[in-house]
């Protein structure tokens, strides 16, 4: 099984940048998952005991907002990473996610790969630099919209109002 | 390019709204028509200066193919979007209405010299309007390029542009990527900000030309992300708009560091503009 995992692991573009040792060492870790539309893969609040590595499909991020219900904050794509609340405590997830479409990834057992970061730091370094930029990304995507670039002056003015009401 | 020798560059010529599409809830799609007088041919990416007769004159880019086959634009398509007291009077010309038509103006994709490439097109909001004539003239032309990726960002699935064109773009080979900044369970495209698209298309920087339009910033961040994939900056074109005036760079009101974008733009290539779109103020 985890020679098969660590053939994918090594197609997925997330992880590039481990050596092969430490791409055999983190399949020990991961199991391959399927999803069906619509399938909830972690709520809100929840204890995050896992992350994914997308291979096929899309996953949505999403919170309940009471009167509006679950609201998507954002999706992941085939080829990139879902879940990062496992790296610090409380290791609780933030957001929802479900997934958009049928769906295939390769789950990690996150309290094992974090036993592994403390005994292998060298190990603990590589991944993480390989979640700091996706973070750092998704973080300075937020910013962005944050923006509102595309909307008009208009829209701009209105969004400005409710900013101000709230 | 148009010339002073041009007239059409300096007296409009009067435009018939044939149709009017509303495309959004401020954007609507304009086919003019002037059989008689036409202006020049458009290429893509270039743009006329638009009148509202009292009102006043805007810069819109082509958003269709400007050319009737005999060098002149006897049909002419215009997507705009009502922001001020010009675009929506323009935006409210009912078939039947003129409107003034002054151009071509500025640069353009130069489509042809992507021959053999994948065209990478990148729209953010209504930069798609720009745009569709890349789309439009790879697709008629199509044995010439290779993959064509249609990356687009929205504010919200309301404000998408060409949507019933777009399934059409797509059953015709385009690879079409959606993603909205805010949108509901019923939205089947992404969300979240159009560079998060970039990667998962998969595409091959050696052998791709990019065309991208949109909010400053969006260009920008795009543009830098295509750099870092590998794509030269020589190989990526952004279609930038300042304050577009006179339209053959006489009166320098579009001026940004050493390029009148009304002449030397609108479409740059982002080697040229990758410096100049990072100084504030210009």
């Amino acid at each position: 099984m985890s020679s098969t995992v660590a053939a994918r692991i090594l197609a997925h573009p997330f992880l590039a940048a481990l050596t092969g040792e430490q791409y055999a060492v983190l399949a020990e870790d991961g199991t391959p998952v399927v999803f069906a539309a619509g399938e909830r893969l972690f709520a809100e609040g929840g204890i995050a005991d896992r992350f994914w590595l997308i291979e096929r499909g899309g996953v949505a991020l999403d919170t309940r907002v009471p009167g509006r219900g679950d609201q998507i904050i954002e999706t992941r794509m085939a080829g990139t990473v879902l879940g990062w609340s496992w790296l610090h405590p409380p290791y609780r997830w933030h957001f929802g996610a479900v997934a958009r479409v049928p769906t295939d990834a390769i789950a990690f057992d996150a309290a094992s790969v974090r036993r592994r970061f403390d005994a292998d730091p060298a190990f603990g370094y590589a991944l993480l630099r390989s979640f700091t930029p996706v973070i750092a990304e998704q973080l300075q995507a937020t910013r962005l919209r944050l923006l509102d670039l595309y909307a008009s002056p208009a829209q701009a003015r209105q969004a400005e109002i409710q900013r101000a009401d709230t | 390019m148009t010339t002073m020798a041009e007239p059409a560059a300096v007296l409009p010529r009067l435009y018939r709204v044939a149709s009017r599409q509303e495309d959004t809830h401020d954007t609507v799609t304009l086919q003019l028509t002037e059989p008689a007088h036409p202006v020049p041919a458009f290429a893509p990416g270039q743009f006329a200066m638009l009148t509202a007769f009292g009102i006043g004159e805007v810069p819109i880019s082509l958003s269709g193919l400007g050319d009737s086959g005999d060098g002149r634009a006897q049909r002419l398509q215009h997507t705009l979007r009502a922001v001020g007291a010009v675009t929506r009077a323009l935006h409210a010309t009912q078939p039947g209405g003129l409107i003034g038509v002054r151009g071509p103006f500025g640069t353009s994709w130069d489509v042809p010299s992507a021959a053999g490439r994948d065209l990478v097109i990148v729209a953010g909001g209504i930069g798609l309007a720009p745009l569709r004539p890349v789309v439009l003239a790879a697709l008629a032309d199509r044995s010439r390029y290779g993959r064509i990726v249609l990356l687009a960002g929205v504010r919200t699935p309301g404000d998408l542009l060409y949507q019933d064109e777009l399934e059409w773009w797509q059953r015709n080979g385009v690879e079409v990527a959606l993603t909205a900044d805010w949108a509901d369970r019923g939205w089947s495209g992404e969300v979240g900000l159009v560079t998060a698209l970039i990667g998962p298309a998969r595409l091959a920087p050696g052998n791709s030309v990019a065309f991208v339009c949109g909010p400053d910033i969006m260009m920008r961040l795009t543009a830098e992300a295509l750099v870092a994939l590998g794509i030269p900056a020589d190989r990526i074109r952004v279609s930038l708009e300042r304050n577009m005036r006179c339209g053959a760079g006489w009166c320098g009101h579009c001026q940004l560091g050493p390029l009148l974008l009304c002449r030397d733009g609108p479409v740059v290539g982002y080697d040229r503009v990758a410096a100049l779109m990072r100084v504030r103020e210009l």
